[in-house]
């Protein structure tokens, strides 16, 4: 991969495998072989400074995986992951707001940890000065830093988190489906905020989630995984424009759309595959209708190029648009 | 009216507290037609379960229907003891939830669960109720019965799990269907699935559904009504496109203009201030006053209704008064 200059993020052939064996006792008994679950297979993707880049997919395609990887809560199996930034500067908001936050701890001292970890020689009154801003900044009051978690709903308790996250002054931040657990009505509130503070703050996104209408409105680039790979990467607008990947397209056809509801729809059979055995050649060929011999017995690899974007798929770098 | 097969009336649901009486839903009135979809949306804690599980028997005490009649094909419901209530649910009424994990027991076969409930509620014999829940497995899409029927719960993925609850849900033919949240712990390509079974079935057997979800895109695809919920009152409810492409009442409005769109770029999405009142302090006067921009003195005292006669209609003094709150937004 070559060295963008404006490139914060690199990841490089990124793997991890998690071994869901059973236990050697078993194993040794009823004489059964080791097992792999291969999370995270492969994946390489850059992100430029000040953008957003989404991964989405469906459950158990490992995006989650790759945000614990980037933050460095799990260790890669192999590839590389290089961060042209500062370390400290890295934070991550999570899912559910209801388990993220420490339930015996006051708002403010929630807000002021990140603080106090990175930068333990911080006077106190600097720090409640910080935290009073914080608040204020992602639409709370100062006097809430004087509440517990519960006090809160879902809405405000992201917003705390995302306080928190803000607190170490970060350049990069991971979002790993941070408005799925809200309901939309919230979720435009914190949505807004997140957009907000990327300009005002110049930060980069790496946001994950499975909803296409919230990544359409958030990402700059999008990348579609499924079963631990990378199989699309474009730009929102050309993503939706012009997919090129038969997964990709699957999703696009069956996200339910409020301005022009498909009642008759006839939606795609097939499931996704377990992650322990996935089929030989491209992991999605079983469900995909443009599959030939081909997509059974090799594995395509992203660096195809069709007109300047990447997919893995041998059917769009032949050209083909047929269902066969 | 002879083909209504649900008819709530004014219904009101309180759980008592040791602070107070909650009013978990308050006046509800709708009804649902043989082989019609109502889809009912709203946040959560809007009461939108709730109504659900009043008209399924299943509200938790001391939660209890404090007013209101709910008419099952004539019949009322609202007032049967536990035992006549069981006789209903399940034979005239079959029910979906989220989770089908929590829905099937772990411990027995699933072909066993099926002919177990078959044989509760028909007077089939052991084999021909194998049968029966081979031809309710075919139909609701489970590709090699003859091997599946014998396997557990755990054996099969999320989506075929919950087909396995519709089969079980259709078993003795009911008129009418609660499914609550059916599809939200599915994938999208899943869930999409799982929905056009919905509406097969529905079309097919005449079934009457009220299909509960927060899911807006969901209930356009899906439904044929949609009732619209928020804390715990009727907002607005009427025709899937009129509310998805008029809608009357400013929360529907904010609703539907928060929801990130699939062809339309805007830097921001539309927002609705504040967040919904909790149900031991909710404001006189219309529910979502203080976070209404329109709001008059009259929506800060008296509450609006929908007349409980009407099938499409604007809990919004303002919209039944005839005022646009929204030009323009009809594209």
């Amino acid at each position: 991969m070559t060295l963008r200059p404006n490139a914060i993020l690199e990841v490089d052939a990124l793997e991890r495998r998690f071994d869901v064996s059973a236990p050697w006792l078993n194993r040794l008994i009823e004489r059964k072989p080791r097992k792999t679950l291969r999370a995270v297979d492969g994946v390489d993707f850059t992100i430029q400074r000040g953008q957003t880049l989404a991964l989405v997919g469906e459950s158990g395609c490992g995006k989650s995986t790759i945000a614990k990887l980037v933050t460095g809560l799990h260790a890669p199996s192999g590839g590389s992951i290089r961060f042209h930034g500062d370390r400290d500067r890295l934070q991550m908001i999570f899912q559910d707001p209801f388990a993220s936050l420490n339930p015996r701890w006051r708002v403010a001292r929630i807000i002021a940890e990140p603080l106090r970890t990175l930068r333990p020689d911080t006077p106190e009154a600097e720090v409640s000065t910080r935290v009073d801003e914080l608040l204020r900044t992602v639409g709370l009051a100062p006097a809430d830093g004087l509440k517990f978690p519960h006090e809160f709903s879902g809405g405000q308790r992201q917003r705390i988190s995302i306080a928190r996250a803000l607190a170490g002054e970060p350049e990069f931040l991971v979002c790993d489906e941070p408005t799925s657990a809200l309901d939309v009505s919230v979720q435009a509130q914190v949505l807004n905020l997140m957009k907000r503070l990327q300009k005002e703050m110049d930060l980069t996104y790496l946001f994950i989630s499975h909803d296409l209408s919230v990544v359409r409105h958030m990402a700059d680039v999008i990348a579609v995984m499924y079963l631990g790979r990378i199989v699309e990467i474009q730009p929102t607008a050309d993503l939706f424009a012009n997919p090129l990947h038969p997964y990709t397209r699957l999703l696009l056809d069956t996200i339910p759309d409020l301005e022009a509801p498909r009642r008759d729809r006839s939606p795609m059979g097939g499931e996704v595959p377990s992650p322990v055995s996935p089929p030989s050649g491209c992991s999605f060929h079983p469900r995909c209708p443009l599959a030939f011999e081909r997509c059974k017995a090799e594995r395509p690899q992203r660096s195809a190029k069709v007109h300047n974007r990447r997919v893995a798929c041998f059917a769009a770098e032949e050209g083909r648009t047929d269902v066969q | 009216m002879s083909d209504v097969v649900l008819d709530v009336q004014n219904l009101r649901v309180e759980f008592p507290t040791r602070k107070g009486v909650l009013t978990a839903v308050d006046d509800i009135s709708l009804q649902i037609r043989r082989g019609e979809i109502l889809g009912m949306v709203g946040e959560s804690g809007a009461g939108k379960s709730m109504t659900g599980m009043s008209i399924l028997g299943l509200l938790e005490p001391p939660g209890r229907i404090a007013a209101g009649t709910i008419h099952l094909s004539g019949d009322r419901i609202d007032n049967l003891d536990d035992r006549a209530m069981q006789a209903v649910r399940g034979r005239r009424i079959g029910a979906i939830f989220q989770d089908p994990l929590t829905s099937l027991n772990p411990l027995f076969r699933v072909g066993d669960q099926l002919v177990e409930t078959i044989r509760l509620h028909t007077d089939l014999d052991k084999s021909a109720a194998r049968e029966r829940a081979k031809e309710l497995m075919r139909e609701v899409g489970i590709p090699a019965v003859e091997e599946r029927i014998d396997s557990y719960p755990h054996q099969f993925s999320g989506g075929m799990r919950q087909r396995i609850v519709i089969a079980l849900a259709l078993c003795a033919e009911p008129e009418l269907i609660v499914a609550d949240e059916p599809t939200t712990a599915l994938d999208v390509s899943i869930q999409a699935q799982i929905t056009a079974l919905l509406k097969r079935l529905c079309r097919e057997r005449g079934t009457a559904v009220m299909l509960v979800t927060h899911d807006m895109g969901v209930i356009a695809e899906t439904a044929d009504r949609v009732a619209v919920m928020y804390a715990g009152r009727l907002a607005e409810i009427g025709a899937v496109e009129d509310v998805v492409r008029r809608p009357q009442h400013p929360y529907t409005v904010g609703l539907m203009g928060s929801i990130p769109s699939l062809r339309k770029d805007v830097e921001e999405l539309q927002m609705i201030p504040g967040s919904m009142p909790r149900l031991n302090a909710i404001p006189p006067g219309c529910a979502f006053n203080p976070r209404c921009a329109h709001a008059g003195p009259r929506c800060r005292a008296e509450v609006p209704r929908i007349e409980s006669g009407e099938t499409a209609g604007a809990a919004c003094w303002l919209a039944q008064a005839g005022t646009t709150l929204n030009p323009g937004e009809a594209a």
